[in-house]
């Protein structure tokens, strides 16, 4: 029996509306790609540019409850921001974060990160030093590396001590549409 | 013992069997809403599941319940049944002209029970009394109308 694509939504809509849900998600198309988002009630918990939900669903179900489900309206307002964003109307974003995973150090380091303003990069030796830890340059590589809302809190604009781009998450190719999208490179 | 799947893989999985199941216990008309609140049942104890080793009879399960209460409320909120009737006229008509002038409660009792057919418990269920009393209340009412002359 093949269930309508307006009952399917209608069901995900009220999953959503009822409040059961341990983390929405949907998948935004953006211009470095699909996104796969994913929110819980406390806030934004992903954004991943690999937008196989097979990869993340198992993520989420171990870090958010085993109550994941594709509904989109829950997250309207992500979508909405990105959107905003990638069309220039916003260099900063609104959205409530759940980041309840990270250590403490992380947390730190993600919070200096979302200072670093619009069209600006930092190297990684300087977020290091203003979240405490100079010398944990590498430490704050990895940070980025794993940073899970990446975009919303923006790895992108952190590069090499020399200024070169060196790694990014989402690949360095993404890292330079971003730049060049808040006019931070030719 | 297997790990909990996310509610989207266990949905997908599912959603087309219970829709099957539901048509053929609930109809057409009546299968979406059921559909729904199966899913929402399932979600609401999805967090409280400790092992998924039969996920499937687990929410066929819970759809056999919804399918339960679907038929239950039709039944309350449905229209009085048919009753057969010999002039064209329904039974309870009639007996709503012959009981005019009984106490409001006999009077009801009566018309429940020859008009409409409905078991002392369906008519204590509507009277908001007891078994016993709607019966009480039946043989009353028809001992009246006995003492009446209009049976």
């Amino acid at each position: 029996m093949t269930v309508t694509p307006d009952l399917d939504a209608r069901f995900r809509d009220a999953a959503a509306h009822a409040g059961l849900l341990d983390a929405a998600y949907d998948i935004v198309d953006s211009p470095v790609g699909p996104l796969l988002v994913a929110a819980s009630e406390r806030g934004l918990l992903r954004v991943s540019f690999d937008p196989d939900p097979d990869h993340e669903l198992e993520r989420l179900g171990r870090l958010a409850g085993p109550r994941v489900l594709r509904a989109p309206r829950a997250v309207d307002n992500v979508r909405r921001e990105l959107d905003e964003y990638f069309e220039q109307r916003r260099d900063t974003f609104d959205l409530t974060l759940d980041l309840r995973e990270l250590t403490p150090f992380s947390m730190r380091v993600l919070g200096e990160l979302a200072l670093v303003p619009y069209g600006h990069t930092a190297t990684y030796g300087e977020l290091a030093s203003r979240a405490g830890k100079p010398g944990a340059a590498r430490a704050v590589g990895t940070i980025m590396n794993r940073n899970p809302v990446p975009i919303v809190l923006p790895c992108h604009r952190i590069v090499g001590s020399t200024g070169a781009l060196v790694g990014y998450g989402g690949g360095l190719e993404r890292k330079v549409q971003l730049l060049r999208l808040e006019g931070a490179v030719m | 013992m297997q790990a909990i799947p996310p509610f989207e893989t266990f949905y997908t999985e599912h959603r087309g069997i219970v829709l099957g199941v539901l048509r053929k216990r609930v109809g057409a008309e009546r299968a979406e809403d059921a559909f729904q609140e199966t899913f929402l049942r399932a979600l609401a104890a999805y967090g409280r599941l400790r092992d998924a080793d039969n996920l499937r009879g687990w929410v066929l399960t819970i759809a056999e319940r919804v399918a339960i209460d679907v038929h239950r409320r039709a039944r309350s909120t449905d229209e009085l049944p048919d009753v057969p009737h010999e002039d064209g006229r329904p039974a309870y008509e009639d007996l709503g002209e012959l009981t005019d002038g009984l106490p409001p409660t006999e009077r009801a009792a009566v018309v429940l029970r020859y008009g409409y057919d409905l078991t002392y418990d369906q008519i204590a269920a509507a009277l908001g009394s007891n078994p016993i009393a709607a019966r009480q209340a039946t043989s009353s009412g028809v001992r009246r109308l006995r003492k009446r002359g209009e049976l």
